[in-house]
């Protein structure tokens, strides 16, 4: 490894103006992905900033009903806050599918949002891999894609962003707040990741130095609260990334003479290089009978433009059938019986 | 290079002076010989190296020492002071809950952290009645789900869970909280 210096920053911007003045500086929070990379040879910094002592480890209520969430709010305690449990249980969920009890009680909001991908070359500094060293190739393409992206990839890069939490925030539609040298901003969530094009080895569009934070969650619905979920599908029960990933919140319209669909907002995981929200999907269920023909059509709509390659082409019906069947689920229809189709 | 810092180990007090790339693991096998932590994996994935930081599990393969100054870390031999056994040794003992042994350090350091997770509440993914704060019952199913990040490659996994459910039942009784 690598020697580096370590600072502890004691403010947001002291910790800001740390990376400023230094090019290979990298900031330290949970450290799980990024203890991990230094021992792995993935990067090398010559300075990390530590944020561990930053006073950005409180949830608290917005004047509107929100949620703030520090950025080095810990994985765990996110989860088992009571109020992000009553509001927001898909997120909860999502947390809790992640990783480890260890890990989740070290692991941050801000952190978890930044973790690199798993795949399996990028973690191996012996391989080819764009992302890691540009220009260099992509060893996935015609190696092992099993949990690569089959949306919205590029020749360049095919790997996914790996969160829970970040899926389960895409369909929140949460807000990042990020202080950097020319101040504060605030983007969407689900403007935060990048799809790879032409730059893999940029997996956001944060610029060097910029500190999350926090994270807002906007105020709760009752659809929030009621009708949303998260389903994760991996290779075990338990501990494993995701090869497939749901995050629903489903509102229906209570006017209505029969079931019908007011809103969905949908976002998948383990299929993308970023939280892919199902904006297509979410257009054709406006409106529409809550009926499970309907999801199957928005599903299929939505996975029409996958794009799988050699060895992860399952996860097109994966995806489809686990959107499908989690909105079943959201609206009661209950365990799907193929032999009787409802329309 | 050197990097101060005050840690306390097992209940005893320790100045070390660190290279920041020393991880707590390291820095309690190498520079104390305390070697109750085990190194597993090196990489978070195994669970060997669990110990207890503040009260919270955590592996410590993947904490830097330098960013622990003043805390208190407690490792499956702090949990027996004075050679006295905890709830969960003596329950691991009894139930049978190892064969090398390689991993029941960690094993007791994550079921000591279970244990009061549940105790405070906390919901686990298959926790049924996820939205309410009370005390969570450590079914079979919740201990295998919250000892997931611990690994044992000899697969005592059936006893390890007896074992955690047996000292489940032993500190919800001491506390008169039983359910
Ligand atoms: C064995 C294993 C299994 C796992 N399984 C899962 C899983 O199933 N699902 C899942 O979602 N995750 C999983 N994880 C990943 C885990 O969730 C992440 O490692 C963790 O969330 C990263 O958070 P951290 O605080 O430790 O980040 P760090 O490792 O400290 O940092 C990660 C990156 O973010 C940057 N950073 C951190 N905080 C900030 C900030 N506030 N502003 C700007 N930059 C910042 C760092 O510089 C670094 O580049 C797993 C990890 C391991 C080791
Ligand atoms: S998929 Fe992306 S991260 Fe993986 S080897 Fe190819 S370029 Fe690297
Ligand atoms: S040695 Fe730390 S998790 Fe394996
Ligand atoms: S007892 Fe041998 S690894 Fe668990």
């Amino acid at each position: 490894m690598r020697p580096f210096d370590y600072v502890r920053a004691d403010d947001p911007a002291g910790a800001v103006a740390a990376m400023a003045e230094r090019p290979d500086a990298a900031y330290l929070a949970g450290g799980t992905n990024l203890v991990d990379h230094l021992k792995l040879g993935i990067t090398a910094p010559d300075l990390l900033v530590d944020l561990g002592r930053l006073d950005l480890a409180d949830i608290e209520e917005l004047p509107d009903g929100g949620l703030r969430v520090g950025a080095m709010v810990r994985n765990s305690d996110l989860a088992a806050d009571p109020r992000v449990r009553r509001d927001h249980p898909m997120l909860s969920r999502a947390l809790l599918s992640g990783a480890s009890g260890q890990l989740r009680n070290a692991a941050t909001t801000g952190g978890n949002l930044l973790q690199r991908t798993r795949c399996v070359y990028f973690q191996d500094p012996t391989t080819p891999c764009n992302k890691r060293a540009p220009g260099s190739g992509c060893s996935a393409l015609g190696g092992y894609t099993r949990y690569h992206a089959i949306l919205g990839a590029s020749d360049a890069c095919i790997a996914t962003h790996p969160s829970d939490m970040a899926v389960a925030l895409a369909a929140l539609d949460a807000t990042v707040v990020v202080l950097g040298d020319d101040g504060e901003k605030r983007l969407p969530l689900t403007a935060l990741h990048r799809l790879p094009g032409d730059e893999p080895e940029r997996d956001t569009v944060l610029e060097h130095g910029d500190l999350i934070t926090a994270v807002e969650l906007p105020p709760p619905d009752g659809a929030a609260r009621t009708r949303s979920t998260y389903r994760k599908i991996r290779d075990r029960a338990s501990y494993a990334f995701a090869l497939v990933s749901v995050a629903a919140v489903l509102e229906l319209d209570p006017d209505a003479a029969r079931p019908t669909i007011l809103s969905a907002r949908i976002a998948l995981g383990g299929v993308a290089h970023a939280p892919w929200r199902a904006r297509r999907a979410e257009q054709l269920l406006a409106g529409a009978p809550a009926t499970r023909e309907s999801f199957r059509r928005a599903a299929a709509a939505e996975l029409e433009r996958a794009r799988p390659v050699a060895g992860n082409e399952f996860k097109v019906t994966m995806a489809q059938g686990a959107m499908g069947s989690v909105l079943a689920e959201l609206a009661g229809l209950g365990e799907e019986n193929e032999d009787s189709p409802d329309e | 290079m050197g990097h101060p810092v005050h840690l306390i180990i097992d209940g005893q007090p320790h100045d070390l002076t660190v290279d920041p790339r020393t991880t707590l693991l390291d820095a309690l096998r190498d520079h104390l010989g305390n070697m109750s932590p085990k190194k597993g994996c090196d990489h978070g994935q195994c669970g060997a190296c669990t110990v207890l930081v503040d009260g919270r599990r955590l592996n410590s393969c993947l904490l830097l020492a330098v960013s622990l100054d003043g805390a208190e870390v407690l490792t499956s031999d702090g949990l027996a002071p004075d050679g006295e056994p905890s709830v969960l040794h003596t329950a691991f003992l009894e139930q049978d809950a190892f064969q090398c042994g390689y991993c029941t350090p960690g094993q007791i350091c994550s079921a000591t952290g279970v244990l009061r997770e549940a105790a405070d509440g906390h919901p686990s993914v298959v926790t049924e009645d996820h939205g309410h704060d009370h005390p969570i019952e450590l079914t079979e199913d919740e201990i295998r789900e919250r000892m997931s990040g611990n690994l044992c490659r000899c697969g005592a996994y059936v006893n390890i869970v007896a074992a955690v459910r047996q000292a489940a039942g032993a500190s919800t009784a001491s506390e008169g909280t039983a359910r």
